[in-house]
């Protein structure tokens, strides 16, 4: 972890990590790669983790754009700079990856089912058309940025996000990106068994 | 046993108001005076169960339901069911209102920005 975020406060000079509850080294190792870290003090989950970060980041009035990605490596700086360099020059608000978009990505047979399945259901239910749903790269302006309030904590908050792109109208745009299934990506990545708990928290609100 | 169609009819009546209120955003005031309401509404029905125990056996056969006790089975289960989405929703009222609370504290307690031009998280 360390060394992913070495490697992009190269490019991004302001990094955030959010420590939600964790127990091993990780603060420490993001602080030594040299990013921020906003602690929170319960564990209150992914979605809520994003939120904090977002707003710790729009403090800074000088931030112009946001990216969102996830600080196991299996997001690349390169697609990250260039969906930056999209929402600098087009029209857009948000810009998020897709791994679906060319073949560099290679998920697992019931990991592509799920989330195809994932995509249908979000297109259908906010309108709004992506290939791919639950991509933690994403890259805003402010005003994406301050549009979308995460109230979703856990795993549907990816399905929330795209939601309030509709709501708020926000341009969008998807981007190609490589996502690298590490050992330790994997093993953090959400089991199959989610998707129960995803729509449970969509359904219930 | 042809007028079971009418226990059968508030037992599903009674879900069907569940759900409905599952789904309806709500005020805080009204959902607190329901809920009082209803619970009074459960000791009043408490009170006249015991005063006159044949009076339930009396309701249950009119509704199609064999004896007093299966009656009483039958509300028990329909007022946990809405006990537990009660409860449900107050946990999640109060979760959200907690993540408002924990992440005020994280942002706090957070450095402050050295302002290097553009930020991400």
């Amino acid at each position: 972890m360390r060394d992913v975020i070495r490697q992009a406060v190269e490019v991004f000079p302001n990094i955030v990590c959010v420590d939600d509850g964790s127990t091993d080294n990780s603060v420490a190792e993001a602080i030594a790669g040299g990013a921020v870290v906003v602690r929170h003090p319960i564990n209150l989950g992914q979605g809520a983790a994003l939120q904090t970060g977002l707003e710790y980041a729009m403090r800074d009035p000088s931030a112009e754009f946001f990216v969102t990605f996830d600080s196991d490596g299996q997001h690349g700086l390169e697609d990250a700079f260039a969906m930056v360099e999209r929402l600098a020059h087009e029209p857009l608000d948000i810009i998020i990856g897709s791994r679906f978009l060319d073949g560099r990505t290679k998920p697992g047979k019931i990991k592509k089912i799920v989330l195809k399945l994932a995509v249908v259901f979000e297109n259908v239910s906010t309108g709004v058309r992506l290939t791919d749903a639950h991509n933690g790269l994403r890259a805003m302006n402010r005003a994406a940025a301050s549009a979308i309030q995460i109230e979703q904590n856990r795993m549907a908050h990816a399905s929330e996000i795209v939601a309030k792109i509709g709501q708020n109208k926000l341009r969008y745009a998807e981007h190609p990106v490589h996502i690298i299934y590490t050992d330790y990506s994997r093993a953090k990545g959400q089991s199959v068994w989610n998707l129960v708990n995803i729509l449970n928290d969509l359904i219930f609100k | 046993m042809d007028n079971q169609i009418i226990i059968k009819i508030a037992l599903i009546a009674a879900l069907a108001i569940f759900a409905v209120f599952l789904m309806l955003p709500g005020s805080g005031a009204r959902h607190l005076a329901l809920r009082r309401l209803s619970m009074i509404g459960l000791f009043a029905v408490a009170v006249v169960a015991v005063v006159f125990p044949q009076l339930i056996n009396e309701i249950a056969n009119a509704v199609g339901v064999g004896r007093g006790t299966d009656l009483l089975l039958y509300g028990l289960i329909v007022v946990f069911i809405g006990n537990s989405l009660a409860a449900s929703r107050r946990n999640r009222h109060m979760e959200r209102e907690l993540t408002q609370l924990a992440r005020a504290v994280a942002l706090a307690d957070a450095p402050g920005h050295t302002g290097r031009g553009s930020e991400r998280r």
